[in-house]
């Protein structure tokens, strides 16, 4: 075998190593994942009954209100799993003692971080489709037009985006021990206002509306809402402005982690508890 | 070209062109620290860790640096294992640069550190799988390779399953050595391995250390406090004393040098104080450092 395919091969099992432990974790703590499942459905219900209230509305309307609301919340709840996994990569390690040996292992920074976000993805996709599914079955939305195949690959797509911002985020524990795994979770709440998660993007002040064309969550909450409501397809107008910020976001979210991870070694900051 | 075996001379002439297990030279790392008394905005002051230290490590040798707590040891250690970067000097392993081949360096090092280091809920054969994979090691390779480990550090098969969090201190550290060992590291750098095990414990962990010398050709670099530890285990000893390494020679030359009986006794004479335990460990003064 030669070097490259051997490397290759020990970086592919590497991946699948970051994939097996968060398995063996989550079987663990199953009950908290539970817990909090539960949480975010109850979470979700408050959300979606405000529907019911708008004055006037149709009951035609007030499924469509149910629908786009239903869709923001799931699309807030997958991209917190993600963002949580992503900004959590070291400030778990930190928190568990492991940090250490696996900063000092062979196994690249770009398969570390894009195995923590693969299971994040594959994570966030089962318990938004449970989200979902459950909120939807209680309320009793009714969406015959739905594409769930569509809304599923665009989510799918958009994921690849939310991995590399992911990544930047990740580094922010690096930097600031104490306060980074919070502003992770700033970051992820910015990003989700800017795009629209509960209204059209159209009605926010000029400014955020520039911004969001930046925000991947911009095309996904778009997309799926149309897919599910309307039963559209994959419009390229929201696929292409994914493929772009996917292809740019990882390698920019490396590079900023690896500063970060410079900055660490230097200062000695790698192994702090806070 | 010559499809035989080369020569024993041919060997020895390439053993004296390999490159040393560790070299280091100069090597400074300073950190900054905030005088905790001097209240919560006084300036940070350097706190040298490292000042400038010089040493080779032969290949197969096991060397200890014997130091009090805060002397630098796991600075030192660190810096090894690329989880630092040193401010001065260089440092290379078989050759390589800590700092600019760093991806390379990991395929060779691992490491047991004072603190066993472990995903708490997970299972020690769960940790040990986990670790492995970091280092190409399939399912199927650590179906076998794992019991057969954890049997070698006397680990007792019935509790393989069991989470980490319900094993005492002294099994996690045989499951902490059994992890080191099992990516066959050509250096193993042992910082502080036995250090708040019950007697009985810290033997086994002895006894596993000199097996692994005999069986395995792999350089050891002990970091520890603990003198007897030091003297039994390693060929030649060093003395780190607040950052300064003030000799690395055989036990026996040590004690010549300064016409001692014992290593405290060497302490004294280097240092003028007597080698005593602090309350705190390193790890705590190095987090302290940024505190």
């Amino acid at each position: 075998m030669s070097e490259f395919a051997l490397e290759t091969r020990n970086q592919l099992v590497g991946l699948f190593g970051i994939v097996e432990r968060n398995v063996y974790l989550t079987k663990r703590y199953f009950l908290w994942d539970l817990a909090f499942m539960v949480w975010t459905i109850a979470n979700t219900l408050t959300i979606v009954f405000i529907a019911r209230a708008v004055p006037g509305a149709t009951p035609a309307q007030v499924n469509r209100y149910e629908t786009v609301f239903l869709v923001g919340a799931t699309i807030w709840a997958f991209l917190g799993i993600i963002f949580e996994f992503m900004t959590e990569t070291v400030a778990w390690e930190r928190w568990e003692g492991t940090i250490e040996y696996t900063f000092m292992a062979p196994l690249s920074r770009f398969v570390h971080l894009f195995g923590q976000g693969a299971f994040a993805v594959l994570y966030g996709l089962i318990r938004a489709a449970i989200l979902f599914f459950v909120v939807a079955a209680f309320i009793g939305i009714d969406a015959p037009d739905a594409n769930y195949a569509a809304a599923f690959a665009l989510l799918a797509l958009a994921s690849l985006s939310f991995i590399g911002i992911g990544i930047m985020t990740s580094v922010l524990p690096l930097i600031s021990p104490e306060k980074g795994a919070q502003l992770g979770f700033v970051a992820q709440g910015l990003m989700l206002v800017v795009s629209g998660v509960y209204y059209p993007v159209s009605v926010m002040p000029e400014w955020m509306q520039w911004i969001s064309k930046f925000s991947p969550a911009t095309y996904a909450l778009r997309g799926c809402r149309a897919s599910i409501i309307d039963g559209t397809g994959l419009q390229w107008a929201n696929v292409w402005p994914l493929l772009i910020i996917a292809v740019l976001a990882t390698p920019i979210g490396l590079a900023i982690f690896r500063v970060g991870e410079r900055h660490a070694k230097k200062h000695g900051k790698l192994k702090r508890a806070g | 070209m010559s499809t035989l075996a080369p020569s024993t001379s041919d060997s020895v002439s390439r053993l004296d062109h390999q490159p040393p297990a560790v070299e280091v030279s100069d090597l400074r790392k300073t950190f900054r620290r905030r005088d905790r008394k001097a209240g919560r905005f006084a300036r940070k002051r350097p706190w040298p860790a490292l000042a400038d230290i010089t040493f080779t490590i032969a290949r197969g040798e096991c060397v200890a640096i014997l130091g009090q707590n805060g002397s630098g040891k796991s600075t030192l250690v660190r810096l090894l294992s690329t989880l630092l970067i040193a401010d001065g000097g260089e440092a290379r392993v078989f050759g390589h640069d800590v700092d600019r081949e760093a991806s390379t360096i990991r395929r060779l090092v691992n490491r047991v550190s004072v603190e066993a280091s472990f995903f708490k809920k997970m299972s020690a054969s769960e940790n040990l799988s986990y670790a492995a994979r970091f280092y190409g090691m399939t399912p199927r390779q650590t179906r076998a390779a794992v019991p057969e480990i954890l049997a070698r550090v006397g680990f007792p098969p019935e509790r393989r399953g069991e989470s980490m969090e319900n094993l005492s201190r002294g099994m996690q550290q045989k499951v902490a050595l059994a992890r080191a060992l099992l990516t066959s590291p050509v250096l193993l750098l042992l910082d502080e391995p036995t250090t708040g095990l019950d007697p009985r414990s810290k033997l086994e962990v002895q006894e596993f250390i000199r097996k692994v010398r005999a069986e395995h050709d792999a350089t050891i670099l002990l970091c520890t406090h603990d003198m007897a530890e030091a003297e039994a285990l390693a060929d030649r000893v060093g003395l780190l004393d607040r950052g300064n390494l003030l000799f690395l020679e055989p036990v026996e030359d040590v004690k010549r040098r300064f016409d001692v009986e014992t290593l405290e006794q060497a302490f004294f004479a280097a240092t003028g104080r007597e080698f005593e335990n602090e309350a705190q460990d390193e790890d705590d003064e190095y987090r302290e450092v940024f505190a």
